[in-house]
C-alpha cells in the first residue's frame, strides 16, 4: 500500500485556529501524525522584560481569549504567594464565580464546535445561542464580553451588587434549563454516537503516561482536577471531579457536558456563600523568589512558573498550558483512525493553539 | 515553591526521571530559566495525586543535555521548545524539530537568552547569538 | 447584464473567509458569534467559507508573525477579484499588546493591503458586522477585475 502524506491545516474549516498536522495515510487509515506549530507563536513570555508585574496581568489575559480570567487568576495567585498577600475572602469567591462562568462559556463553545465538526450545524447554533447569555452576564458584571480583566494582584477590581446577583441567578436558571434540553440530543443521538463512540481511544495508563490533563484525562477515567487542591475558594465549595471511563471522543464530550452543569452548581454555591467585605487588598513592594502555581482551566491543568528578583519586571515567566500537554495524547490517538475522523478527534482535546504557543 | 526540589546532574537526570515514572509521577512540564551569561536551569516538574516534585538541572550553555523523551515521550515538545528559545541542544530527542518548532529563520535564534540579544538588534539577526548556535 | 447580476449578488451575499493569524481567540470567537443566532449574519446571505477561492471578504484577526505571514499572503493571493480585507481587533491593526514581542511582525497591513480596520480588544460582534458592511462598499465601487 502506498503511503500518502496529507496536510491538515493551518487554515481548515473546522479549526478556528491554525495548527498544522502532517498526516501519513495508508489507504484512508492514518499511520502517523506529526504536528507543526508556530503559527500563533508571539513570544509573550518575554514581554515580562518590558512590562512590570502589574501590567503583565493584561498580557497573560491575552494568552487565550477564551479562558482569560483563569490565566489571570493563576498569575495573580503566583504573585500573591511571592509577596505574601492575603486575598480577601469575597475576592476569592468572586474569582470562582467568574472562572466558572468562563468554564461554562468555553465548554458551550466547544460543544458547539464539536457538533459542527461532524456536521450537526443546528446543534452548533443551539449551544452558541445559550452561550450568548453567559457573554451577557460577563458584559453586565464586568463591562466586557470576552476579556473581562477583573483581576489585580491582591483581589478583584469589581464587585457584584445585590441586584446583579439576583439577575445572574435567574439567568443561570434559564441557562441550566436550556442546556438540559439539549442533553438528550447531544448524548443519546444515534448519529453523534456513530461519529464519536470508540474514536480516538486513550486508556487511563496512556493518558497519565503522556501527561494528558483536564477533560482528556478525566474522560479516560482518571479523577484528577486541580480544583481539588482548593485554590481560590474551591476548598470551601462542594465539588467532585467529573469522570468518564471509556476514553473515547464520546466520553470526553460527556465529561464536558456534565462539567458545564457542575460549573453552574459551583456558581450557585459560591453565590449562596458569598462573604461580605473588601474585594481588594492593597499591595506594596515587589515580588521576590520563585514559585509554581496551578489552576484548572476548561481544557485542563494550567501551570505558571514565576521567578522574580525584587525588580518591577519578572525575571522569568513560564506558562504551560493544557493543550500543550494534550498534544502528545492527540498524536497517539490518531494512528489507526480514518482520515474522516481527524476533525472530530482533533477537536475532542479542545485544542487552544494560542495557549499552546503563546 | 510547593513540592520538593531535587538537584540532578546531566548523568543522573534520566535515571531520576525514570524513577519518577516508576513511582507513578506524571511529567507536567519542563521550565528553562537563564541564570547568567553561561548557565541555565532546567526544572522538570512532576505531579502525583496533586503534589508536585521538581528536578533541577543546572547546565552550562553549549553542553548537550540528555533528553528524557525516551522515558517520558511527552517531553519532546517541551524539549524542542527549549531548544528553540534557549539554543540548548538535547541529545536523543524522540522528534527533533531542530530549532524550527516555533521560529522561522528570519527570527534570531535563542530569543529567550537575555545575554546574547541587544535591544538595538531587534529587527536584525544578532550575529553573536547565531554564532553561539553554530558552536553548539 | 450578466456583469450587473454578478455585482448585485456579490453585494447581497458576500462570502467570508476567516483567518486567525496569531490572535488570542478573543476576536475569533466574536467573529464566530456573528454567525450564530443572536447576531446571525447568515440572514443577510453572509456565509463563512473554508475555501479562499470562494471568498469575497477576508477577515483577519490577530497579529502577523514570522511564520503565518506566508500563509496569509497565500490565502490573499488565492482569493478572486474583487476582494476586501478587514482587520479585526487591536492586534490586527497594529500589533496591539504584542507589538513588542520578538516574533511579531505587526499589523495585517504590513503584509497585505487592508480596507477596513475594526478596533477593539476584542472587537464586539456589532463592530465586526459594521466592518463587513463597510467592506461591502468597497466591493460595490470596485470596477472590473484588474486581471482575470
Amino acid at each position: 500500500m502506498f503511503k500518502t502524506v496529507i496536510p491538515f491545516g493551518p487554515q481548515h474549516p473546522v479549526l478556528p485556529e491554525p495548527i498544522h498536522l502532517k498526516l501519513t495515510v495508508e489507504d484512508e487509515r492514518i499511520t502517523e501524525a506529526i504536528p507543526s506549530l508556530g503559527f500563533v507563536h508571539r513570544g509573550l513570555e518575554r514581554l515580562a522584560d518590558l512590562r512590570d508585574f502589574h501590567q503583565m496581568i493584561q498580557v497573560v489575559e491575552r494568552v487565550c481569549g477564551i479562558c482569560s480570567m483563569i490565566h489571570a487568576v493563576c498569575y495573580c495567585q503566583g504573585i500573591e504567594e511571592l509577596m505574601a498577600v492575603e486575598v480577601p475572602p469575597r475576592a476569592k469567591f468572586l474569582r470562582v464565580i467568574w472562572s466558572e462562568l468562563h468554564r461554562i462559556h468555553s465548554h458551550l463553545l466547544w460543544l458547539g464546535l464539536f457538533a459542527d465538526s461532524f456536521g450537526f450545524e443546528s446543534l452548533f447554533m443551539q449551544f452558541w445561542r445559550i452561550r450568548e447569555k453567559i457573554m451577557d452576564i460577563n458584559e453586565a458584571t464586568t463591562g466586557n464580553r470576552v476579556i473581562i480583566s477583573v483581576n489585580v494582584v491582591g483581589g478583584v477590581r469589581r464587585d457584584l451588587s445585590h441586584a446583579q446577583i439576583k439577575w445572574v441567578l435567574s439567568e443561570l436558571q434559564m441557562i441550566e434549563q436550556d442546556i438540559k434540553r439539549l442533553e438528550n440530543t447531544m448524548l443519546s443521538d444515534y448519529t453523534i454516537k456513530k461519529r464519536t463512540v470508540g474514536k480516538g481511544l486513550l486508556t487511563a495508563p496512556q493518558a497519565s503516561e503522556l501527561g494528558a490533563v483536564g477533560p482528556t484525562l478525566r474522560g479516560s477515567g482518571v479523577a484528577q482536577d486541580i480544583r481539588q487542591t482548593g485554590y481560590a475558594a474551591y476548598g470551601e465549595l462542594d465539588f467532585e471531579p467529573v469522570v468518564e471511563t471509556d476514553g473515547d471522543c464520546y466520553a470526553r464530550c460527556k465529561v464536558r457536558f456534565r462539567e458545564t452543569l457542575a460549573s453552574i452548581d459551583l456558581i450557585l454555591q459560591a453565590i449562596a456563600n458569598l462573604p461580605a467585605g473588601e474585594t481588594r487588598q492593597k499591595v506594596k513592594g515587589r515580588p521576590e523568589g520563585e514559585t509554581v502555581t496551578r489552576v484548572e482551566q476548561p481544557r485542563g491543568e494550567l501551570l505558571y512558573y514565576i521567578k522574580a528578583n525584587g525588580n518591577k519586571n519578572l525575571e522569568r515567566l513560564r506558562i504551560r498550558t493544557p493543550t500543550f500537554a494534550n498534544i502528545p495524547a492527540l498524536l497517539t490517538m490518531l494512528p489507526g483512525m480514518w482520515l474522516s475522523d481527524v476533525p472530530v478527534i482533533v477537536l475532542s482535546i479542545d485544542p487552544c493553539i494560542s495557549c499552546t504557543e503563546r | 515553591m510547593q513540592g520538593d526540589i531535587i538537584a540532578v546532574g546531566p548523568e543522573t537526570l534520566v535515571r531520576e526521571a525514570a524513577q519518577a515514572k516508576v513511582d507513578g509521577y506524571r511529567l507536567v512540564t519542563l521550565s528553562c530559566v537563564e541564570l547568567d551569561a553561561e548557565t541555565v536551569d532546567i526544572l522538570y516538574h512532576f505531579d502525583k495525586d496533586l503534589t508536585l516534585k521538581h528536578l533541577r538541572l543546572t547546565v552550562p550553555k553549549g553542553t548537550p543535555v540528555p533528553s528524557i523523551s525516551a522515558v517520558h515521550w511527552a517531553a519532546f515538545l517541551a524539549e524542542n521548545e527549549i531548544q528553540d528559545l534557549f539554543g540548548l541542544h538535547f541529545t536523543g530527542l524522540a522528534v527533533d524539530y531542530e530549532g524550527t518548532l516555533y521560529l522561522e529563520d528570519e527570527v534570531r535564534r535563542t530569543p529567550f537568552c537575555r545575554y546574547s540579544i541587544r535591544q538595538s538588534d531587534k529587527n536584525t539577526p544578532a550575529p553573536d547569538a547565531r554564532q553561539e548556535m553554530g558552536e553548539n | 447584464m450578466l456583469k450587473n447580476l454578478i455585482q448585485k449578488s456579490r453585494i447581497k451575499s458576500p462570502w467570508l473567509l476567516h483567518y486567525d493569524c496569531s490572535s488570542c481567540n478573543g476576536c475569533d470567537i466574536e467573529v464566530l458569534a456573528c454567525l450564530t443566532p443572536v447576531y446571525d449574519i447568515e440572514r443577510f446571505g453572509i456565509i463563512n467559507v473554508g475555501n479562499p477561492k470562494h471568498a469575497d471578504i477576508l477577515l483577519v484577526t490577530g497579529t502577523v508573525n514570522q511564520r503565518n505571514k506566508k500563509v496569509l499572503v497565500n490565502l490573499f493571493d488565492q482569493m478572486p477579484h474583487p476582494k476586501a480585507v478587514i482587520a479585526i481587533g487591536s492586534c490586527a491593526l497594529s500589533g496591539g499588546i504584542f507589538r513588542e514581542a520578538y516574533n511579531v511582525v505587526g499589523g495585517v497591513d504590513k503584509v497585505i493591503p487592508v480596507d477596513v480596520y475594526v478596533p477593539g480588544c476584542p472587537a464586539k460582534p456589532e463592530a465586526i458586522i459594521d466592518g463587513v458592511v463597510l467592506g461591502l462598499e468597497k466591493l460595490k465601487t470596485a470596477s472590473l477585475p484588474a486581471r482575470l
